[in-house]
């Protein structure tokens, strides 16, 4: 009987520590799954960065066929769009989480709300651009010919609207979360001064939720900046530079995701490949940036998103 | 006076509030166009023989869809069984070791891991799988998407477990059942609800993703079941139909971006009912 129970012991004793090794193991695998794919990133762009060093951001020239590669016009590009993105789409995502923070917590209005933005979240991305192709470019392009702009219907801003709508969801929720926890006392102060909501929304909740909302803003960008399909079907693919306010907005151009997506498959020659990857490299840490840095406000707020 | 600028006030109060609500409202053009676009135009490519037969070369008419619905679903299958055991037994080990150091450094990678460009997890699986292997596969595009499924799984999973109340672990141990099997059999069969939530809405997210499979699946006009081979997907082939020059590819495209949606609006409905069924209250 003592033998029986002993062994019952030592085989549980057993499967519990190769399990709790398991539990372990999972965990240690994401980290190292990150960890390798920075290590990754860095030792295929090497001959790259070895190469062009701090050349590679500032060079104006992409050419494969003398194997000269300088990615400011898609660092540029990248920049220009989810910054026009983020301010076409502020005023929407805003709207929403005051509607759905202060407004309409819950309601059958506050409801179809929610579903909107998660539909938009939910649809892909290539959906988005090939809606976009078929009916924003026309759009676009009907604009220049009355414009006297020459009528490429694909272009930087065409990319940024598009960019815009799928970002709203990232930057509402987040933003719409901060506003829902601002204290009910501050609020209530505000009122019992005889405050109006409007002005209590302006001159307390927004200041008091200012860090979140920037936070919800970086989340978004860092969105914006990997963003790859929807941009690519719509931006046009050149690598060219603007040269003034009209070719800023109405030119083709080219993003660091919309290249790779673009001429990765073509690469042809080491230092090609490599300077792609590079661009990955750089797109890697950028958003890892953002990332962290919003997430670390957020946390800072006491949100949980 | 002072009654003109109350009424001042109020009507700015009121007139906000407007604002906001139209350009709310305005949030919904967006979708609609979207959605009434790919119904209308979708609906009129489907047929049975779309969704059924191998696409035709350029300049034949007809031709369907069948091997990108399969495709996508082999891919997704694939990439499940990779991220499902990997997610789960993270997320749980994140939730039953709250304070160790090593938990702490895990959720800032899974959090980094969530916002990492889908091209870059594209490339990432290019360089691991395609380039030693020496050509295009499924399992490579499944490897890519399973690593961008692994966060949303390991959030939802350790968010889940978390809420768990601890009384129903202590009466687990109480009865002298071994640590790890209250974990197997009482921890995660009441967190099931939570967890099956987190792997679909993950399989929802990653169904559409196109950027990852670009050069790792990489699309195949034939059907295949092989996944060590080049494989279709339904978000391959409504890029490159989409970005083709030929109508009729065109309308195919709108046909597939139909399939997809249903799809993916299917696996949320799914969800949905998934959390009402096994939703466990305490």
């Amino acid at each position: 009987m003592s033998t029986k129970s002993t062994t019952v012991k030592k085989s549980s004793q057993t499967s519990e520590g190769a399990f709790l090794k398991v539990l372990a193991g999972a965990v240690y695998l994401i980290i190292a799954l990150l960890i390798c794919i920075f290590i990754t990133l860095v030792w295929k762009s090497w001959p790259s960065l070895k190469q062009f060093g701090f050349h590679f951001i500032t060079g104006t020239t992409w050419d494969p066929v003398s194997g000269e590669f300088g990615g400011f016009p898609f660092l540029m590009g990248t920049v220009i769009t989810s910054i026009l993105a983020l301010i076409i789409s502020f005023p929407f995502s805003m709207s929403i989480a005051i509607f759905l923070g202060e407004y309409n917590k819950t309601g059958w209005l506050s409801d179809i709300f929610k579903n909107v933005i998660e539909l938009l979240a939910g649809i892909p991305s290539v959906i988005y651009g090939f809606a976009a192709i078929y009916f924003l470019v026309p759009i676009i392009q009907n604009f220049e010919i009355n414009h006297n702009i020459i009528p490429y219907g694909v272009s930087t801003l065409t990319a940024a609207i598009v960019l815009a709508i799928m970002i709203i969801p990232y930057s509402a929720s987040v933003a719409r979360e901060v506003i829902s926890l601002t204290p009910r006392d501050l609020k209530e102060a505000s009122y019992s001064l005889g405050a109006t909501r409007f002005e209590t929304i302006r001159r307390i909740i927004i200041p008091y939720t200012r860090s979140g909302i920037a936070a919800g803003i970086l989340l978004a960008f860092g969105r914006a900046i990997g963003e790859t399909m929807a941009v690519t079907m719509v931006i046009g693919n050149t690598n060219t530079l603007p040269k003034d306010l009209t070719t800023l907005f109405f030119a083709p151009s080219n993003t660091m995701a919309s290249v790779i997506a673009n001429e990765f498959t073509e690469a042809t020659s080491d230092i090609y490949l490599s300077s792609l990857i590079e661009i990955a490299l750089l797109l890697f840490i950028v958003t890892l940036a953002f990332n962290l840095l919003g997430r670390f406000i957020i946390k800072r707020m006491g949100g949980n998103s | 006076m002072t009654q003109a600028s109350i009424q001042y006030r109020l009507v700015k109060n009121i007139l906000f509030k407007g604002i906001v609500l139209l350009i709310s409202s305005l949030c919904a053009v967006p979708l609609v166009l979207v959605l009434y676009f790919i119904i209308k135009k979708g609906i009129a490519t489907i047929s049975w023989t779309f969704l059924t037969s191998l696409p035709k070369p350029v300049g034949e008419t007809g031709g369907g869809i069948v091997n990108a619905i399969t495709g996508t679903l082999l891919i997704i299958l694939v990439a499940s069984v990779i991220a499902i055991p990997i997610g789960v037994f993270g997320g749980v080990y994140l939730a039953e070791n709250k304070k160790s150091r090593i938990t702490n450094i895990a959720r800032t990678c899974v959090e980094v891991l969530q916002g990492v460009p889908s091209i870059v997890i594209g490339i990432i699986a290019y360089l691991w799988v395609v380039k030693p292997t020496g050509n295009f596969s499924a399992l490579s595009g499944s490897i890519a998407l399973a690593i961008m499924m692994l966060p949303v799984i390991v959030r939802t999973t350790e968010e889940t477990i978390s809420l768990i109340p601890y009384s129903i672990k202590e009466a687990g141990l109480a009865l002298g059942v071994p640590y790890h099997k209250v974990l197997l059999k009482v921890v995660i069969p009441s967190g099931l609800s939570g967890i099956v939530t987190g792997i679909t809405i993950s399989i929802a997210r990653v169904a559409g993703e196109t950027a990852p499979l670009l050069f790792t699946a990489f699309g195949n006009p034939f059907q295949n079941f092989n996944i060590l081979r080049p494989m279709n997907s339904l978000p391959l082939l409504v890029f490159n139909y989409a970005t083709s020059p030929y109508q009729d590819w065109k309308d195919q495209a709108w046909g597939a971006s139909f399939v997809l949606l249903v799809i993916i609006l299917l696996i949320n409905i799914l969800t949905k009912l998934a959390i009402r069924r096994w939703k466990i209250q305490f």
